[in-house]
């Protein structure tokens, strides 16, 4: 009864993601992602509440929340640029720097850290040669971090790679999730 | 306005009548009980985080934070049971957990409530053993500097940015004990009213970089002041090192400036340290100026003034009570002011209070008491006229002009240079230097009191204009500059009624000051 | 029924019946299995009727404080002439919780139909649904039955040809647990950082948007619907306890038991059995040394308390703790206590909010003493410190985040301190070597 997977294990937009962070910036918000806004913005009644959906676009877009799509979304959204990098560093999920091709989040938690949660972390980094939480791997394929519970403990221990949801992770599954992540 | 209805409460003891809505803090405060706060500010919206004020309510489960809970009918708050002081304690001791306690370099040491409430109530001791944890300080750009390891998250700062100058560019950045405050790269604080942040920390967490190192707060000396930068009137405290000024701060007075000024104003002070001053009364001689006697010199301005009209070219920094005197030796001449000009810059959370576009204390006084507003100074001067430059840099006055005149009399704390063959030099106080009055743009008469000694022989400017009127037989010598107020006051329409006693040092409006909401207590931090 | 396992005889599955039925999923599916009844039924009733029948059921809140909901609806007062918000709190983040990720990957329009239910009955024309970001496959379905409901007709600006304004929107969080808050989602809702508010003003005078709003947990919302088909006393009568205590509980178990998953019981079913029978009792060759029955911030039970529990919200008190969440953390003999509570206290330490002084100076303070305890490095004054510390976290703060830090430290202290002291004595934990099956 494994639920339906969602999506791919590969974020779509990869592509257009800006991994080292020193691209020029492209806004982001132009033509159809311009309209998925406005329609996200008739769903509120002011433009201030659209700001999370905001950025969550800007993330898919660009891999990461850089400093120049905090400064978009604030002139969107008439805000300015300080308030909404106040919000993007309240939320763990947005990330403020280029993060791997593949970004792995390992619940530690107290109910997976008794079901042996601190193993999975360590296969994960030393099969994705990243060697250390929060380090990219030096083929930008991998950054592996520990996460605060993930809401599935029943399935300890679960894993989000990008989107991907993947439940009862251990230590010894790693290597062959690892092999489909190309 | 309908009547407010009025809560009965017992604080600490003590009966207390105050409008319904009132928070227990405020309320305290009526009485005279202080209640220990850091995130509370009557001048911003009410934030409940530092947690600092809470205080027993009888029949209440918990304790509550005074700052955020309204006043009810028959409670009975305690401020300082054992529970309350235990969870203040708590407070204290953890807010210093973190905190690099290093007072010995901290510019807020000694006016540091973070000192003042641990030295009242904290615990002598830590049990803290762990590793503090370490930003490093920042500079926020305008006036502003902050050291994050000293900060206590009472957020303050953004809720002045937010709320007060509309600008929001200051934030709380990550969560938890990572928590600081943070800003955009390239968006500084800039506001013009931006280092009000300043004197909101109430830790040494917002430094001002003027000020950065200058003195530790106990050596300095204070004076009640109004800041002379425009027309404003913002009340301040004028700080003082050795007799310099070193910070002038905003004083609150909820009919002027709330609990602010600008920053303009704020950092314009130095002019009044400078040190190119007149020390001595001068008379030309055959060999040009020449230092004399204070009676010497007031003999021969009175000797030149006598029979003649004059002209006085007069500063509107000068105070209501020497351009109150400088009309009396007009003797059917005039008197002109000019003024300098730059941009308005209001501070949008609070009514009608802005850096004005006129920068000088005193133009609606110099108005009021007939002196003519005009970018061309001198041009009322007479042929064979007595020019009495008062206060007046003469900047930008072509020598020409001045040759009009039959005789030169300055009366200044600096000799101008287009002024260099006047006939007499009297050496006054500046602003910072001596008491008076000034009136602000909506007409309230505001006094000042002296911040600092005038250097040399120089003399207040009443005392030296009443002793020339008194040469001149037109007055008795003034013993106070509130002798020459009184005076002012039975003489003219606009001042009947006020006294120096009744001003105060909140000021009082003249009587037929502009009716534009002014004198009504403005609202803080209104949206 | 006890999803991922096949449901055990003892269950009693109501809301979780259909559980691993892809089938449900769908709109079709849904409504083949009697879905949007209830809301058919509900927008032909008075909304006042609706919330008389809700209040008469006794259904409490199933996030964790259990307020009465038919009580918390009938706070929402019609005709203010101002729009009433209904919020879906699915932030669902307590450690040892995923009830709600169940209910809505696998019975999404259930969701949709409970929030338009809720939504009718408190005079709001629009509901929120705010789901935790990291619930990519929740979001998935939950986005997927809104487009879904929309397009049938069902919700919209004429819900179900009633001409009733009725729309339902899925709002994305990004990382915070502390959204699950009720003040602190609004916060978040509104684009802010996920403060919680001082209260007063309660959500039902200035919520959302400054406007009068209700928030109920998904399980609430979903169980609304069973209730209004089947009536108040249908519902009511499916206790085993007290009359204060009514209907089914999802309960998601997790930890060092056999049978992890989530369960439906009714109120007052006998903890031990549960533990034991549907759960499957412990790991091969292990023993239960301790129970949090409600999420992460609840007390700690020894056995003894967790055994002799009957499971709804007066039981659990009565036994030392609470039933909060319904997330049931189950802690065995392998286990070092010491690493277990200093792993929930690093987890409250990371997601506190930051604006309380005793929170978030407190819960990382915590945090450092319990890690050099675990660490062997720990001193006997640095358990009353630990306990000072949690005394002023408690009752002290805005929200309760900071009480939920100190109550695992408190109770864990109190009733495994021979495990602290141990560990400063310098006597390692030697945990039981015994295979796992």
């Amino acid at each position: 009864m494994t639920p339906d997977l969602v999506g791919g294990l590969e974020s779509p937009d990869y592509a257009s993601h800006d991994r080292a962070g020193h691209g020029p910036y492209v806004p982001v918000f132009t033509g159809d992602v311009r309209k998925e806004l406005d329609e996200l913005l008739t769903r509120y009644p002011n433009k201030m509440a659209a700001l999370l959906p905001a950025l969550w676009i800007v993330q898919r877009v660009r891999g990461w929340v850089p400093e120049e799509g905090m400064a978009e979304v604030a002139e969107l959204l008439d805000l300015t640029p300080a308030y909404v990098k106040g919000v993007v560093t309240f939320y763990t999920m947005y990330h403020q720097h280029p993060v791997g091709k593949y970004f792995i989040q390992v619940c530690t938690t107290s109910p997976c850290g008794i079901c042996g949660a601190e193993d999975v972390v360590k296969a994960f980094l030393r099969h994705t040669n990243t060697g250390e939480l929060g380090v990219t791997s030096p083929d930008g394929k991998f950054t592996v971090i520990e996460v605060e519970c993930l809401g599935a403990c029943g399935f300890a221990t679960p894993v989000m790679v990008n989107e991907e949801f993947i439940e009862s992770m251990t230590p010894d599954k790693v290597p062959d999730l690892l092999a489909r992540l190309t | 306005m309908a009547e407010q209805k009025m809560v009965n409460l017992t604080i600490e003891g003590r009966q207390v009548s105050v409008p319904e809505g009132t928070t227990i803090l405020e309320a305290a405060k009526t009485v005279g009980v202080l209640i220990p706060h850091y995130c509370y500010h009557p001048g911003l919206p009410v934030a409940g985080v530092c947690r600092m004020c809470l205080v027993d309510v009888e029949k209440a489960p918990k304790l509550a934070p005074s700052c955020a809970t309204t006043v009810a009918e028959g409670q009975v708050v305690h401020v300082h049971t054992e529970k309350a002081l235990d969870a203040r304690q708590g407070v204290l001791e953890m807010l210093l957990i973190n905190h690099p306690l290093d007072c010995p370099i901290c510019d807020q040491s000694g006016e540091c409530e973070l000192q003042d409430y641990t030295y009242q109530e904290g615990r002598a001791d830590s049990r803290y053993r762990e590793p503090k944890r370490f930003n490093p300080a920042e500079d926020f750009g305008g006036d502003v500097m902050y050291v994050p390891n000293r900060c206590i998250l009472c957020t303050r700062c953004v809720r002045f940015m937010d709320d007060v100058a509309n600008d929001p560019v200051l934030n709380v950045s990550e969560r938890g004990d990572r928590a600081v405050i943070g800003k955009f790269e390239g968006q500084d604080m800039t506001h013009p009213w931006a280092a009000n942040v300043i004197d909101l920390c109430p830790v040494g967490a917002l430094l001002s970089k003027d000020f950065l190192n200058k003195a530790r707060a106990w050596e300095l000396d204070r004076a009640a002041s109004i800041c002379p930068n425009c027309t404003q009137g913002c009340n301040v405290i004028m700080e003082t090192r050795e007799n310099q000024i070193v910070r002038m701060r905003p004083r609150p007075n909820e009919n002027v400036n709330a609990f602010f000024m600008c920053d303009w104003g704020r950092l314009n002070y130095r002019w009044m340290n400078e040190k190119n001053r007149v020390e001595q009364p001068m008379v030309r001689g055959t060999n040009g100026l020449v230092p004399t006697s204070w009676e010497g010199a007031i003999t021969a301005a009175a000797r030149l003034l006598s029979g003649k009209k004059a002209f006085v070219a007069a500063s509107p920094m000068l105070s209501n009570e020497a351009l109150f005197l400088l009309t009396q030796l007009m003797q059917g001449g005039s008197g002109a002011f000019r003024v300098q000009e730059g941009d308005e810059a209001p501070l949008p959370g609070v009514k009608d209070l802005a850096l004005r576009r006129e920068r000088a204390a005193n133009v609606y006084g110099a108005e009021t008491l007939g002196f003519k507003k005009t970018k061309d100074l001198l041009g009322g001067l007479g042929q064979g006229d007595v020019l009495v430059v008062a206060g007046e840099d003469l900047d930008g006055i072509d020598a020409s002009a001045i040759s009009k005149a039959s005789a030169v009399i300055v009366i200044s704390p600096v000799l101008p240079e287009a002024a260099r063959n006047a006939a007499v030099v009297l050496p006054i106080a500046n602003f910072s230097e001596e008491e008076g009055t000034v009136t602000n743009l909506r007409g309230r008469v505001q006094r000042f009191t002296q911040a600092r000694q005038a250097p040399g022989e120089t003399r207040p400017s009443w005392l030296v204009l009443g002793d020339l009127l008194g040469a001149m037989g037109k007055q008795s010598s003034f013993f106070l500059p509130s002798d020459v107020f009184a005076q002012l006051a039975r003489t003219n329409k606009s001042f009947a009624g006020l006294s120096y006693d009744t001003i105060g040092l909140k000021g009082l409006p003249v009587v037929d000051a502009p009716s534009n909401g002014q004198n009504a207590p403005i609202a803080v931090g209104a949206r | 029924m006890g999803f991922p396992h096949p449901s055990h005889p003892r269950e009693t599955p109501v809301l979780s019946k259909y559980f691993g039925d892809a089938e449900a999923r769908t709109l079709d599916g849904w409504k083949k299995r009697g879905g949007y009844k209830a809301l058919e039924k509900a927008l032909g009733m008075a909304p006042a009727d609706i919330v008389n029948v809700v209040k008469e059921s006794g259904l409490r809140g199933r996030g964790g404080a259990g307020f009465p909901t038919g009580m918390k609806w009938s706070f929402m007062k019609p005709g203010d002439g101002k729009p009433h918000y209904l919020c879906c709190n699915a932030d669902e983040s307590e450690p040892g919780t995923f009830k709600d990720r169940e209910l809505m990957r696998w019975t999404p329009h259930a969701l949709v139909e409970g929030c338009a239910i809720g939504a009718y009955a408190i005079g709001a024309e629009t509901a929120y649904i705010y789901i935790r970001g990291e619930f990519t496959e929740p979001l998935y379905w939950m986005e997927k039955a809104v487009k879904e409901a929309y397009a049938a007709g069902i919700i919209g600006k004429n819900a179900m040809g009633t001409g009733k304004r009725i729309d339902v929107h899925v709002h994305k969080g990004a990382g915070a647990y502390i959204c699950g808050e009720e003040t602190a989602l609004m916060n978040s809702l509104e684009g802010r950082r996920g403060n919680p508010r001082i209260k007063p003003p309660f959500p039902a005078v200035s919520g959302v948007f400054g406007m009068p709003t209700t928030i109920n947990n998904v399980e609430t919302l979903i169980a609304s619907a069973p209730i209004l088909l089947n009536g108040a006393d249908w519902y009511k009568k499916m206790s085993l306890s007290n009359p204060k205590s009514t209907g089914t509980k999802l309960f998601s178990v997790c930890g060092n038991v056999v049978r992890p998953g989530t369960y439906e019981v009714v109120m007052g079913f006998p903890f031990r059995e549960f533990l034991y029978d549907l759960c499957g009792g412990p790991l091969h060759g292990r023993k239960f040394k301790a129970v949090i029955p409600g999420g992460a911030s609840v007390p700690i039970q020894t056995m003894e308390e967790a055994e002799a529990t009957l499971m709804d919200y007066e039981g659990f008190v009565e036994k030392g703790s609470m039933l909060g969440s319904g997330g049931v953390i189950v802690i065995d003999d392998a286990q070092p206590m010491v690493t277990v509570i200093a792993r929930i206290a690093r987890f409250f330490a990371h997601e506190s909010c930051a604006q309380c002084t005793q929170c978030r100076e407190g819960t990382a303070w915590t945090t450092k003493i319990l890690e050099r305890i675990r660490d062997g490095e720990g001193t006997m004054e640095d358990l009353d410190t630990l306990l000072d510390i949690a005394e002023q976290m408690t009752g002290k703060t805005i929200c309760v985040l900071s009480d939920s830090c100190a109550v695992p430290v408190v109770s864990g202290i109190k009733k495994f301190r021979n495990e602290f002291e141990a560990l400063i004595q310098g006597r390692r934990f030697h945990p039981v070597t015994a295979a796992v099956a």
